[in-house]
């Protein structure tokens, strides 16, 4: 028996159209797919196209070429079964933290009396049941991050697509947050398209590691998988000596890619 | 500085302010009086012109009539600003064609507008309110367009990914958006409503603090015209002091300036 796929890309393409009229080709022949209650990690060098990648999965993005399914259909439109964790502050600042993770409720047309409720509940799984009533910009970074997982969690999407999630937040309260992500992925394993920069954070979390090149047209150039036991520590499991060798083997490929997307993005600069 | 301390050094500088005019108005330096009665008038002089006012319940009425003619100014003119505003931002072919027309009244000074209002509408309150309202439309306008336009991507995009219809867009993303812009310049559209409201009864009409004004100003009456000037100052601090607690209330969900809110 196997596993259903919940997403996958077959030979993906991606272009956008510059200004001055030329075509930039992002991504090129991306295959990816993420099977049901996987979790994918991608990491790239910075301006890989990795966010692309995922607004493509998540229908945001139409690929100029190649398919993207969802289960096995064909996806037309937004995807319905996707819940997205943006990079930036995506949550809504005139509402408070628990009108925010009520309204993914609510636009399903769950009745306010019974959305609030869940809302607190979920509030309170993210560590935050006493700050119901503070608005965005009254919380921390990792405050907020935790928000936006109780908004995406609250509507129990199949797939769950996470674009730097803790990007912005400080070294400690990633580690915090990618043990919490951990917490509630556990309870009912979601699909998961982790796109990060962090090779460390990206072995610790995922269950398969997906490399791409260095833009413009990046691939992807590697796919391990990691067979870390679960449930895994964060702290712990980073002291573990396959986690090590894991993480030499596909820091010896990625290595070269971030050097090449280094020395592209300065001369990008020195042209400009 | 605490806010007694504040207080204290505003209130002193009215003091010196009115002494001063007082002393130079009245005695004379080097056997020359530096600010003449006849075209500076003094504080005693204004202060007993106000309180006459007051007393004879003369006030009001003009009172009434100037603020009456600001808020309905300030409703229709926002009214109007939110609903067009919105109407351009979601349609930017509409906002494209009507662009160099909006300019072009928007750069019209308004006070030419004033004697035309007056004829179609009469000397009543109704031509007042449209000169107000012309003022208030542009400024509310402008930034709900702004507002609309400038919602974030990211917010706008996780909207989408959490399943929002164009119909709740519009009222979880955009509205509030829109609202935010218009409630901060809510200070500079109501103050323009008086202003609006006040210029209309200068130019032509029976009632109100710009008649008041203007009636005084006919008769050479500097003490009335200084005292208008005050009452309408008064009026305004007062008005813009309900703004400010409508913002609070409002706008809570904002971060403050000086640090969080």
């Amino acid at each position: 028996m196997t596993t259903p796929t919940a997403v996958a890309l077959e030979d993906a393409k991606v272009a956008f159209r510059l200004g001055d009229g030329r075509v930039y080709t992002a991504v090129e022949n991306a295959h990816l797919t993420a099977a049901q209650g996987e979790f994918v990690a991608i990491v790239g060098p910075t301006g890989c196209g990795k966010s692309t990648l995922l607004n493509v999965a998540a229908g945001l993005l139409k690929p100029a070429a190649g398919s993207v399914k969802i289960f096995n259909q064909p996806l037309a439109g937004l995807n319905r079964d996707a819940g997205y964790l943006f990079q930036a502050d995506a949550l809504f600042p005139w509402k408070t933290a628990l009108d925010n993770v009520a309204i993914g409720l609510e636009v399903g047309g769950t009745p306010r009396s019974e959305a609030l409720p869940r809302a607190q509940k979920w509030l309170t799984s993210v560590g935050l049941g006493a700050f119901a009533g503070r608005y965005p910009h009254m919380l921390s970074g990792g405050q907020r991050k935790r928000v936006a997982l109780a908004q995406v969690l609250i509507r129990d999407p199949k797939i769950l697509l996470m674009d730097e999630p803790f990007g912005p937040l400080d070294a400690q309260t990633r580690q915090v947050m990618g043990n919490l992500l951990l917490d509630l992925w556990n309870a009912d394993r979601k699909a998961v398209l982790f796109v990060t920069h962090d090779l460390e954070e990206a072995i610790a979390l995922a269950d398969r590691v997906v490399i791409m090149s260095a833009g413009p047209s990046s691939r992807i150039i590697g796919d391990w998988r990691v067979s870390l036991p679960r449930p895994r520590d964060i702290f712990e499991v980073r002291l573990d000596k396959e986690f090590h060798a894991l993480h030499r083997e596909i820091w010896s490929v990625l290595k070269d890619e971030v050097m090449k997307g280094y020395a592209q993005s300065t001369q990008a600069a020195e042209a400009v | 500085m605490s806010r007694v301390t504040l207080l204290a050094l505003q209130i002193l500088v009215a003091i010196v302010c009115l002494v001063l005019w007082q002393l130079l108005s009245t005695v004379p330096v080097f056997g020359k009086i530096l600010l003449p009665p006849f075209f500076f008038s003094n504080p005693v002089d204004v202060f007993a012109q106000i309180v006459k006012w007051f007393a004879s319940g003369v006030i009001w009425k003009h009172l009434g009539i100037t603020l009456t003619e600001s808020i309905l100014a300030f409703v229709i003119g926002s009214a109007g600003g939110v609903l067009i505003g919105f109407w351009f931002a979601r349609q930017p072919l509409v906002a494209a064609v009507f662009d160099p027309y909006v300019k072009m009244v928007n750069a019209l000074p308004r006070v030419v507008l004033a004697p035309i209002f007056a004829l179609w509408l009469g000397l009543g309150i109704w031509s007042k309110v449209a000169l107000g309202v012309t003022l208030v439309f542009f400024i509310v306008f402008f930034n709900v367009y702004q507002g609309v336009k400038e919602v974030s991507r990211t917010v706008l995009d996780n909207g989408r990914m959490l399943g929002m219809s164009e119909r709740q867009l519009m009222q979880h993303v955009y509205w509030p958006s829109a609202l935010s812009w218009m409630f901060s310049s809510l200070h500079t559209s109501v103050g323009f409503a008086v202003v609006g409201a006040v210029v209309g009864e200068y130019l032509g009409s029976a009632a109100g603090l710009g008649y008041l004004i203007q009636q005084a100003e006919g008769i050479f009456d500097v003490a009335g015209v200084f005292a208008g000037m005050f009452v309408l100052s008064a009026f305004v601090i007062l008005i813009d002091y309900g703004v400010t607690l409508v913002e609070r209330r409002l706008l809570v969900w904002r971060p403050t300036v000086d640090g969080r809110g």
